[in-house]
């Protein structure tokens, strides 16, 4: 049985990343996310758990504004970054997705550049040229990604050449080398092999020192191990949402009791 | 006979006859390859490629104007339907999920099957007899009306097979959706567009019909895009319709010259857009 122990609370006076209020999503005339109003925590990583079609990837996606670009979705309530609207009239939603960036389920690089390309493409295409800044940065964040080792010595090497571990710590690397400052990751070791998950993990934890963290996952026993906070959700509502501890520990809602403990989902 | 032996028999006839169909297909192909080579390379020669055609039944002319006009029109056509063809697209793939986008599908294959002649009437009664003479332009264009549907439909072909999850990865970082479809999505189904581009340039080379009404051909080079121009199809059914022996053996070797400017350019381009890592 895995360690159960959430790591380092941070109850400190750090307030809230990202708040939503009243947020619901509609596919259609589907209606996938009901009056959601969470709060997550700065410097910390919040994982939303629940079954198959409970609508924690609608959620995320909503926390960057990827929910719009499916025709035919839409969204109303507001989602609180940093105390401000990013669904106010007048923003940028290119603006939001540089300071909110994701991490997807299958690693995705981009199949016709290089590892160095890949990571510099955020910053290349939106205009920065100078080669020497952008060694740097593409650098750091292939550290911060626990990838610059393997592939130091080879950065003009196709990025699709990697394993899917490596692919999908370039797409974190890609992530970070434009400098958001909340990473959302929807289930990104749900491909992966136990090694590689176990590197993702790693990296996980040291990435909540700089970044808010929030992570959709349907692995539990992920959860549990890297998670500070975990909301539980249901049918597109949240039903119960704490620390990590207190609700693998002592769930007060008897759904979360019964998922956790398995019996569904 | 056990049921493997039966099953392995199937599989080694199936084998067998599906390789027979090749060999069908590719017979023809090679034959008339073959015949193109043995009648036309003994036409070769460096006065053939130099000179224009001389006076008819001289047997000393050449088809340097027909091979100039042929690479003029491929150029000042290409110039014309590529960019057109690809934006169409581009539009097609990335924002034509809507009734004016089936709309123009649908004219767009339309016009992909016109017959080549009636293009060229087209062109014939809006630049010829607006223009007042037959001209290299009117040639250009009544071929890139030939070339813009092949190309929108390829491109928009392989930029639909880019799957959605590179789209996504690109819009997650923050850039922008103009240029998500240029730098990246372009990119990645490079291999597919150029392809469709260069089929549609083999395709335009050997058109005859249009151009027949629009540059009427003529014995002499390029003498500007007002004037009337020689060309590779052209010279072929010229020469292929003279009484004369040498000027059939001249048609033959102006095939060949097509056929493999044609493939030379086909080659090339292949080589300059080739992926990085695709290799293709």
């Amino acid at each position: 049985m895995s360690n159960t122990q959430p790591t380092n609370l941070k109850e400190s006076a750090e307030g809230y990343k990202i708040e939503t209020e009243n947020l619901n999503a509609w596919f259609g005339k589907s209606h996938v996310l009901k009056e959601i109003s969470l709060k997550t925590k700065e410097n910390a990583i919040t994982a939303i758990i629940g079954p198959s079609g409970c609508g924690k990837s609608t959620f995320i996606r909503c926390l960057n504004r990827m929910h719009e670009l499916v025709p035919n979705a839409r969204v109303s309530g507001k989602v609180l970054l940093d105390g401000k609207n990013i669904y106010a009239e007048g923003v940028d939603p290119v603006a939001v997705r540089r300071k909110v960036g994701m991490v997807f389920q299958k690693p995705n690089p981009f199949p016709t550049m290089s590892v160095y390309d890949n990571v510099a493409s955020g910053l290349k295409l939106t205009g920065l040229r100078d080669r020497k800044k952008l060694d740097v940065v593409v650098k750091k964040s292939l550290e911060l990604a626990f990838l610059w080792d393997e592939v130091k010595d080879d950065l003009d090497k196709s990025g699709a050449s990697l394993s899917g571990g490596q692919q999908q710590r370039l797409c974190i690397a890609r992530t970070l080398a434009v400098e958001p400052e909340v990473v959302l990751m929807d289930e990104p070791c749900s491909a992966l092999d136990p090694q590689a998950t176990a590197k993702i993990e790693q990296l996980m934890t040291k990435l909540e020192e700089n970044y808010t963290v929030v992570i959709v996952t349907h692995n539990m026993q992920q959860a549990a191990r890297v998670s500070d906070f975990t909301a539980f959700m249901y049918l597109g509502e949240v039903v119960e949402y704490g620390s990590t501890r207190q609700i693998f520990e002592n769930p007060k809602n008897e759904l979360t009791e019964r998922y956790i403990t398995g019996k569904f989902g | 006979m056990t049921s493997y032996m039966i099953r392995k028999f199937k599989d080694k006839l199936a084998f067998i006859l599906s390789f027979l169909c090749v060999l069908v297909a590719i017979i023809p192909l090679g034959s008339i390859l073959m015949e193109v080579v043995k009648n036309g390379a003994p036409a070769l020669s460096i006065q053939f490629l130099t000179s224009p055609p001389g006076a008819v039944g001289e047997a000393e002319g050449g088809i340097a104007s027909s091979i100039q006009g042929t690479l003029i029109l491929i150029g000042l056509t290409s110039l014309i339907g590529v960019p057109l063809g690809l934006m169409s697209g581009v539009y097609l793939a990335e924002f034509g999920d809507n009734v004016l986008g089936r709309s123009i599908r649908f004219f767009n294959d339309v016009l992909m099957q016109f017959p080549s002649i009636v293009v060229g009437i087209f062109v014939y009664m809006l630049m010829v007899l607006a223009l007042g003479s037959f001209s290299t332009i009117a040639g250009a264009v009544a071929l890139s009306i030939i070339m813009l549907p092949i190309v929108a439909r390829t491109t928009e072909e392989s930029i639909k097979l880019v799957p959605n999850s590179t789209r996504e990865a690109a819009m997650a970082l923050g850039i922008r959706r103009w240029r998500t479809i240029i730098s990246i999505v372009l990119n990645s189904a490079r291999s597919g567009i150029v392809t469709g581009t260069l089929l549609s340039i083999a395709r335009i080379a050997g058109e005859t019909a249009p151009l027949i009404m629009t540059i009427l051909g003529s014995q002499w080079f390029f003498a500007g895009l007002k004037a009337p121009m020689d060309a590779l199809p052209l010279r072929v059914w010229r020469l292929a319709l003279l009484p004369y022996d040498y000027a059939h053996q001249q048609g033959w070797g102006a095939a060949l010259i097509l056929i493999i400017i044609v493939l030379t350019l086909n080659v090339g381009v292949r080589f300059a857009t080739r992926g990085r890592y695709t290799g293709r």
